[in-house]
């Protein structure tokens, strides 16, 4: 069977999953310190959807519950939901990029670039206002855009990038990047907190304005990918194949990697580092519904951002008051996914 | 139709130097030579896969260089040595994407992209083979399902770089019947870069034999494979002689 003859059970999966993404979204804003019920969270959300707010009234929903809702739990929700979908995506085109299954924005250092990026223009250029907060989402692009750059041409071989020169480029750059963020730390003790942030990974500060900045450039460049996922298919048999099938390999290379890392520093520009997310869940949708991207690319979308509401709804409650890093809870599922996806390599190289 | 004016190509060192072919519509082109003598750089300047340095070439009078690659892949096929894929798609996939140069941008393959890759499947015995993963076939099996992709491509001439070169002898006889077929019942230009001289003047009607990066021979099978020409360009004593059963030349190392 081919995508175009399962076309229809596809967009009933497609269906399903936004049924369950608004499902999850749901849940995931009852659960929290305040308690409000999950009749009151429903409502509330609904009352903010327009014309659906004509059939509900928040008669007898106290004004608190309305406000932790909306100011705090449903941005925080709703970030969530865009960064998942936006690691995803990213994850996805770059393992059609790289032909690579391992490739994950994390793994490349892709992240800590953007993170190290962030953290020079918090410390250096912290008076510099410009729009508010996109100096630093400037700082990441430019910090993220330079790893990538690195990363790819340290672990490129003729037009090929192997699976072992890109995650030693990866983990190379990683622990350099990180080292330098660490000693900016120790340098910065006043943005220690703020610098901490980024390098674990949380949702705790997110705010509606995050949100914004963040569909705004994700929504698009999701959109804009997926119209490319036919020929990040083709790419897969191989440069010169695709070319021979008039894919205009550089354009798309450049295309992707562009739109890719201003996602990526966009996303930890809000929420810091998160990682694995890009590995976990295009992969599992290949398990499911086989390597079509057309199928990959939207489903992972879904399923990134199911999964990292979930993630984060964890981090939230499991030691209550305190928060444990979303990177922390995503990195916990990743390195034993990550681990067995190397040992099937492995295996298939013998 | 395709006209190569003294094209030159290095990387670091000279790889070709003054070729100069003139490719006529409908045949079956064979190119041949020695490891390292060009032949497959040569295939891949053709594809534009390598910009050549200096000469020209021309398609249908048309200069390659200003050949957009959607438009040129309408017009040529190329089945390169094969490679394993990473990810996990059917053969019916693999044939599919041969279509890519047919299929706008914002759509997706339609019922008569379906028939041709059906047909091309048919056409290559890979019909039974569809759902089959192409990481899962034996080497000749995944040879044959990419010549169905460059079928399904419909284009005036495909390329060939070694097709038959890590097969049986079965394997290796099915496909050059198979290109030998398309060739003679679709007209299709047929290009392809072979070790096996016996294969080369039994399925060719032209021989483009390299030598040090340039042209020794070129010329029909009985021109070509002479036993002084072997000898200058493979230092092999050998001896010709025609197939009893078809009448090809034969060519016979001693």
């Amino acid at each position: 069977m081919t995508y175009i003859e399962k076309k229809s059970y596809y967009k009933r999966v497609f269906a399903i999953g936004v049924l369950l993404l608004l499902i999850v979204i749901i849940v995931a804003t009852n659960f929290g310190v305040a308690n409000i019920s999950l009749k009151q969270t429903t409502l509330i959300i609904m009352s903010k959807i327009p014309i659906v707010n004509n059939f509900f009234s928040l008669g007898g929903i106290k004004y608190t519950s309305v406000i932790i809702l909306l100011n705090l739990r449903l941005p925080r929700i709703l970030l969530a939901c865009l960064v998942g979908s936006a690691l995803s995506v990213v994850g996805a085109s770059y393992q059609g990029i790289f032909k690579n299954p391992m490739a994950d924005p994390f793994i490349l250092g892709v992240s800590s670039g953007a993170a190290l990026g962030a953290t020079i223009t918090m410390v250096f250029l912290k008076e510099v206002q410009f729009f508010g907060i996109s100096m630093v989402a400037c700082g990441a692009f430019i910090g993220a855009i330079i790893t990538t750059f690195i990363v790819y041409n340290i672990a490129r071989v003729g037009t090929k990038v192997p699976v072992v020169t890109l995650l030693l480029a990866g983990v190379a750059s990683n622990y350099l990047l990180s080292s330098i963020i660490s000693l900016m730390m120790t340098f910065n003790r006043d943005n220690i907190e703020e610098i901490v942030m980024w390098t674990m990974g949380s949702f705790s500060t997110a705010g509606w304005s995050d949100v914004i900045l963040l569909s705004i450039i994700t929504v698009p460049s999701i959109l804009f990918i997926s119209t490319f996922s036919r020929d990040l298919n083709i790419m897969l048999l191989g440069e010169e194949s695709a070319r021979s099938l008039g894919i205009d390999v550089n354009g798309l290379k450049k295309y992707i990697f562009v739109i890719s890392t201003l996602m990526v520093a966009a996303v930890v520009s809000v929420s810091g580092i998160i990682g694995f997310v890009g590995l976990i869940v295009p992969h599992a949708i290949r398990m499911i519904f086989g390597s079509d991207n057309r199928v990959v690319i939207p489903l992972s979308a879904l399923g990134g951002a199911i999964f990292l509401i979930i993630c984060d709804t964890l981090s939230r409650v499991i030691l209550p008051p305190s928060e444990i890093p979303v990177g922390i809870i995503t990195s916990i599922f990743g390195v034993p996914f990550f681990i067995y996806l190397l040992y099937k390599t492995k295996k298939k190289a013998i | 139709m395709i006209e190569i004016n003294n094209v030159c190509f290095s990387y670091d060192q000279e790889v070709l130097k003054d070729i100069n072919i003139n490719i006529e519509r409908g045949k079956f082109y064979t190119i041949l030579g020695p490891n390292g003598s060009g032949k497959t750089t040569l295939l891949r300047i053709l594809s534009k896969s390598l910009n050549i340095n200096n000469g020209e070439i021309f398609i249908d009078e048309k200069d390659l260089s200003q050949i957009k690659s959607k438009v040129l892949a309408k017009e040529m096929s190329v089945v390169l040595q094969s490679t394993e894929i990473e990810f996990d798609f059917s053969v019916q996939d693999i044939v599919l994407m041969g279509r890519t140069p047919h299929i706008p941008r914002f759509s997706s393959e339609s019922e008569k992209d379906m028939e041709i890759a059906k047909n091309a499947m048919k056409m290559t015995n890979t019909w039974e083979l569809r759902n089959k993963s192409i990481n899962t076939l034996s080497g000749g099996e995944r040879q044959r399902a990419v010549v169905a992709r460059a079928i399904a491509q419909e284009t005036g001439i495909i390329l060939l770089d070694e097709p038959i070169s890590h097969l049986d002898i079965h394997q290796q006889i099915k496909i050059m019947n198979q290109l030998k077929q398309l060739n003679k019942s679709k007209n299709i230009t047929i290009i392809a870069v072979l070790h096996d001289l016996n294969i080369a003047a039994a399925y060719g009607d032209h021989m483009i034999l390299m030598h040090d990066c340039g042209v020794y021979k070129d010329g029909i099978p009985e021109e070509v494979l002479t036993e002084d020409i072997i000898r200058a360009v493979y230092g092999l004593e050998v001896y010709i002689t025609k197939n009893p059963k078809t009448g090809k030349t034969f060519v016979m190392p001693f």
